[in-house]
């Protein structure tokens, strides 16, 4: 699936052929302005031969891993149900995550607010990339050149949902999730900003996130019908 | 939507008359009455009193003052969960909703009349009946089991002191004995269910009887979820399952309450539990009221969860034809969103927004081994259609199964409030 899908974007944007394997590594981004990137990262996480357990885990080995994988390191409950769920560290998802981390794993602990500028996260992948261990697993192609995951147009993110149907299609979501927020082993979705509950949303209906349920449930939900859902969770008094 | 005569004068005589809630003539409001107080009626009561915020009138009828949920009832018999952790009251629908709960069995419905009767002597109006009774068993099913062999072998396929019984003729085999399950052809409630159940006795047998066998007797050639459950069997209680399908006489079943024996195709077994499930049909008021098939379940219009047989009237859950929704307590719950918004819609003018169904069925096969199904669903002309659906992959590493274990006790406790409040 994943092959099949950057083979199409290889072809869309003509960057098949011979030698595109060579070039494509490089056009991942720029690893020595990845590395001045990296400082900023570097006050949790530590990344090398010799790399231990910070504040964060370290990232040595990062591609192709399993999230929440590093034993002994305490993840989040939001992390640690990603890592269960089959979220795992590719090109794609680091992408996704370093660009806004709570899209892609709500109650992460990163305090990391994300990195708007895809040129940047380009460069600090390249930069995390050398560091691991089986770049032959890394899919060959740029993470600027796939769709920003989730890729939502101004006009998505514009909507104003319709809070009433918004109540009526939330009857759907609380057969599950407790509508006073509590977490009793499916997690919380009260009180988002509604910018991170559409993006979420979108997530799962991109297959970005990994849980099927929630993939089905989004799949079939309309841009204005997540915008609905946001507007209702998103105003609910606990 | 305006009363009419007859509906608004029902309405002033049996608030008088029946309930208790006092209400001065002239301030009559709509009225819902609600028969059935499981996950479809329940729900249903909760959310059109919650959303209609008493503009509507909502009488619940449930013979049961404690409801046991069927679903994680085969946890209990498993003993993952206590008897008390799947039984729910109705003290906050009605306090915190205001909805009139009457502990009281519906004998009759007159739709012409528009009006309910009950067995304490109540006669009830409505403007809009929900109706939602679960399942009842068709008599002579499973020949020489009637519902007054109940106690000798239980059918445990509506949950309290039925579950109860089972678990303690489980705990009482003797060593190495036998316990036989009769499963249910198609349709029945909760389809993964007998497999679930098969899965809990044999983690109960496991523990406390390892040499006990466990016999299925099926009329059907596959079930639900099949391969999870089988490889399940075979990871956690290699040789303690045997499954007989109608290849080898699973669909000509008889049994012998009295001397404990059943008949397989002509050979007969001694056993010493023997759970009868038998095959099902709507909830017996379902039938009284008229709004069954041939097929002893009752067909709906897929869009809005109304009967064919009566547009003022609405049917949930176990007793439907729901196309290609399976009967499951989610099931009921989520046909019960879209009739209260229907009825809502109907009596107060709020707007009614398309149907969209769901439903995911998790079940344990062993702890911390759960497995799950699910599918999205929307109406067409004929029938509820399933659109999209996903299901646990065989092979799925342990720390998977283990999530989605943690999952189902989260959604428990997320519909058991979605229902109770």
């Amino acid at each position: 699936m994943r092959e099949a899908f950057f083979l199409a974007l290889a072809l869309a944007t003509g960057g098949a052929g011979a030698g595109w394997a060579e070039t494509a590594v490089s056009a991942i981004g720029d690893a020595e302005r990845g590395a001045d990137i990296w400082i900023f990262c570097s006050g949790c996480h530590q990344i090398g031969p010799d790399a231990e357990i910070g504040i964060g885990p370290p990232l040595t080995g990062i591609f192709g891993r399993r999230a929440a994988s590093v034993d002994g390191f305490p993840y989040s409950r939001s992390m640690t149900r990603a890592g269960r769920d089959g979220l795992t560290w590719t090109l794609e998802t680091l992408d996704a995550y370093i660009e806004n981390p709570r899209v892609l794993v709500s109650g992460t602990r990163m305090s990391f607010d994300g990195l708007e500028d895809a040129g940047e996260r380009a460069d600090l992948l390249a930069f995390l990339r050398v560091y691991s261990d089986k770049p032959s697993n890394i899919p060959e192609a740029a993470p600027t050149a796939r769709a920003d995951v989730p890729t939502l147009p101004p006009e998505t993110l514009a909507i104003v949902g319709d809070r009433a149907y918004g109540e009526y299609l939330s009857s759907e979501c609380t057969t599950c999730h407790q509508r006073d927020g509590s977490d009793k082993g499916i997690p919380s979705i009260v009180l988002w900003p509604e910018e991170n509950f559409v993006l979420a949303m979108h997530a799962y209906r991109q297959k970005l996130r990994p849980h099927p349920v929630m993939q089905m449930m989004a799949g079939r939900l309309t841009d204005e019908e997540i915008a609905a859902l946001a507007a209702y969770f998103g105003s609910l008094t606990p | 939507m305006t009363l009419n005569r007859r509906s608004f004068l029902g309405a002033s005589l049996a608030a008088g008359a029946a309930l208790s809630a006092p209400r001065a003539i002239g301030q009559a409001r709509p009225r819902v009455v609600i028969v059935g107080g499981g996950a479809g009626g329940a729900t249903a009561a909760r959310y059109i009193a919650k959303d209609s915020q008493g503009a509507i009138d909502v009488t619940l009828i449930e013979p049961t003052r404690t409801y046991y949920t069927c679903f994680f009832s085969n946890l209990y018999l498993g003993g993952f969960r206590d008897f008390a952790s799947i039984g729910h009251s109705y003290g906050a629908l009605a306090s915190g909703y205001g909805i009139n709960v009457l502990h009281d069995w519906v004998i009759g419905v007159d739709r012409d009349a528009r009006t309910v009767t009950t067995a304490a002597g109540h006669t009830l109006p409505y403007d809009r009946l929900i109706v939602s009774p679960g399942i009842d068993f068709v008599e002579g099913s499973v020949p020489g089991w009637d519902i007054s062999a109940q106690n000798r072998m239980p059918h445990s396929w509506k949950a309290g002191s039925q579950t109860q019984l089972l678990k303690a003729q489980i705990e009482a085999m003797p060593e190495g004995g036998v316990f036989a399950m009769v499963a249910p052809p198609d349709p029945f409630r909760c389809p993964p269910g007998p497999y679930e159940r098969v899965s809990m006795v044999a983690h109960v047998l496991k523990a406390t009887n390892p040499t006990a066998k466990i016999l299925i007797l099926d009329p059907k050639a596959s079930f639900s979820k099949q391969a999870l459950f089988e490889e399940g069997w075979q990871r956690h209680y290699a040789g303690m399952v045997d499954r007989i399908g109608p290849d080898f006489g699973g669909a000509n079943v008889s049994v012998n309450p009295e001397a404990m024996e059943v008949d397989i195709d002509g050979t007969v077994e001694k056993v010493d539990v023997c759970n009868v499930i038998p095959a099902q049909k709507a909830g017996r008021i379902a039938e009284i009221a008229g709004l069954t098939d041939d097929s002893g379940f009752c067909p709906i219009v897929p869009a809005t969860m109304q009967s064919r047989m009566d547009e003022t009237v609405f049917v949930l859950g176990d007793a439907t034809i729901a196309g290609d929704m399976p009967k499951s307590g989610f099931s009921a719950n989520s046909h019960a969103k879209v009739a209260a918004m229907q009825v809502r819609a109907a009596l107060t003018g709020s707007t009614a927004f398309p149907a969209k169904y769901s439903n995911t069925c998790w079940s344990l096969i062993d702890t911390d081994d759960g497995v799950k199904v699910g599918a999205s669903y929307a109406p067409t002309d004929e029938k509820i259609a399933k659109v999209d659906g996903f299901v646990s992959q065989t092979g799925e590493d342990a720390a998977l199964r283990k999530a989605t274990y943690e999952e189902s006790v989260g959604w428990y406790a997320g519909i058991t409030a979605d229902m109770f409040g």
